[in-house]
């Protein structure tokens, strides 16, 4: 299957977006995992809700609360552009921060998890050792989570791909600028004649989701087989 | 010399200890399950906070509540081995043994310019008899290798006392005895006091200089080895 102009087009800015999705949003999203597996703080059930309230969230609510806050003339946003020039209306940026805000819990859930499991006295030994607590977290933590952020990385992208409804409210449908993969298909299936160029997208996506899940596979069978010796 | 005077209340438990502990030799702790000895552990090394107390290692305040002064754990210098060997698995033992040394930024830059092996870490790695698992994962190691390099690494760290918290309990008995020589050495060859938790008599008369007995989270006697093995308490373990 040669791909047409359009969808490498389409393709790698689906990849740009969810790329750059990640990339910013993975240390929020560990710092935010390790808060909530190892501290203890009055609020915590508050916070862990608002940090899963992008998962229940219509996505078409996020998209517009997003509006509201980091569009142009928005809460933030007004100030970020007049003070930094960083503008997230219309532009690929700001699809990147709504797939981000949307994978966002999937990829803390995943950390939190993994992170929970690490046994807390190998922890308490490094810290016998002389390390203080941020050696520990970047020495013992982050390593021994790492399958955990790896299948976080890997649902929070998957998740960026196919994001949709706060993309599409956020900066709308823009040929090149926002059109991801299924804005595109959704351009395709509103035009006449657009089916079999939308199926051929969607082969893309599901091709695109297996190779993330695969490489997310091997990686992890790597990481155990390193642990076994 | 260790001044320990604390108190720690739990929720179905209270912990209360008060003695001046000599840093020389094996000093044995010993108690039956449930009597506390672990949690001494913990508030000796600092990852259990006491209510109340003061705590002094040779001259060191650890911990003195009165003026709040708590020292965490990676700033007391004190090595501590667990029941279950806790190596670190993603790392080979070469590191796990580093690893206490690479918390020593003067000793770590020091190690790695000379591209040699300290000859502590020669000299520990030798009285261990563990220079033949530097290049292996803990996944590959047997209990009796893994609580040697678990030992090994404490011992890297440079401490100036050394607990050990039943580090023999999870071993068959043929790795008990060949261990138990193993902390023989390291009294004599390194002169590294070690306070040893048990509830086991055998290793106490075998290892340790001087006792104390921890019943119901109070301290029920201290003394000399000979002595209090001759006690009525103990003669009912008998």
């Amino acid at each position: 299957m040669i791909l047409t102009a359009f969808e490498w087009q389409t393709l790698l800015l689906s990849l740009k977006i969810a790329g750059a999705a990640i990339l910013f949003s993975l240390p929020i999203g560990i710092l935010t995992a390790w808060i909530l597996a190892r501290c203890h703080f009055w609020g915590k059930s508050i916070f862990d809700s608002i940090v899963h309230l992008p998962l229940v969230l219509p996505p078409v609510v996020l998209g517009y609360l997003l509006l509201l806050t980091m569009g142009r003339r928005g809460l933030f946003g007004a100030w970020l552009y007049q003070h930094l020039g960083i503008s997230f209306s219309f532009n690929w940026r700001g699809a990147a921060l709504a797939s981000a805000v949307v994978a966002f819990p999937l990829m803390v859930r995943s950390i939190r998890l993994s992170i929970e499991s690490i046994d807390t006295r190998l922890e308490n030994v490094a810290r016998t050792l002389g390390a203080n607590k941020w050696r520990v977290f970047l020495t013992i933590t982050l390593p021994l989570a790492f399958p955990g952020i790896l299948m976080g990385v890997v649902l929070g992208f998957a998740r960026c791909l196919g994001e949709f409804g706060a993309t599409i409210t956020f900066v709308s449908n823009i040929q090149g600028e926002t059109r991801t993969l299924p804005l595109a298909m959704y351009t395709l299936l509103q035009t006449p004649d657009g089916e079999h160029a939308a199926m051929r997208l969607c082969i893309i996506s599901i091709i695109l989701s297996l190779i993330a899940l695969f490489s997310s596979e091997m990686l992890n069978r790597l990481h155990k087989k390193k642990l076994a010796g | 010399m260790l001044h320990i005077d604390i108190k720690k209340k739990f929720p179905s438990f209270s912990f209360t200890f008060c003695q001046d502990i000599a840093c020389q030799g094996v000093t044995a702790i010993l108690g039956v399950s449930g009597s506390g000895k672990s949690t001494l552990i913990n508030l000796i090394n600092g990852l259990l906070q006491p209510d109340s107390g003061k705590i002094i290692l040779n001259d060191t305040v650890l911990v003195d509540s009165e003026k709040a002064i708590f020292v965490p754990p990676e700033k007391r210098h004190i090595g501590t081995v667990f029941q279950d060997a806790l190596l670190f698995p993603h790392y080979k033992v070469i590191k796990n043994l580093n690893y206490g040394l690479n918390n020593k930024m003067d000793q770590c830059i020091k190690s790695k310019l000379s591209h040699k092996p300290s000859s502590r870490f020669t000299e520990i790695v030798d009285v261990l008899n563990i220079g033949h698992l530097l290049n292996r994962y803990p996944a590959m190691l047997s209990g009796g290798e893994k609580q040697r390099v678990a030992i090994g690494r404490a011992l890297l760290a440079n401490p100036s006392l050394l607990l050990m918290d039943e580090p023999l309990s999870a071993l068959d008995m043929p790795r008990k005895k060949e261990l138990l020589s193993y902390i023989d050495k390291l009294t004599h060859d390194l002169a590294m006091p070690i306070i040893y938790v048990t509830h086991n008599i055998n290793e106490v008369r075998r290892i340790a200089d001087e006792v104390a007995i921890i019943d119901h989270g109070q301290l029920y006697d201290y003394g000399a080895t000979e002595q209090i093995l001759q006690s009525a308490y103990l003669q009912e373990w008998l």
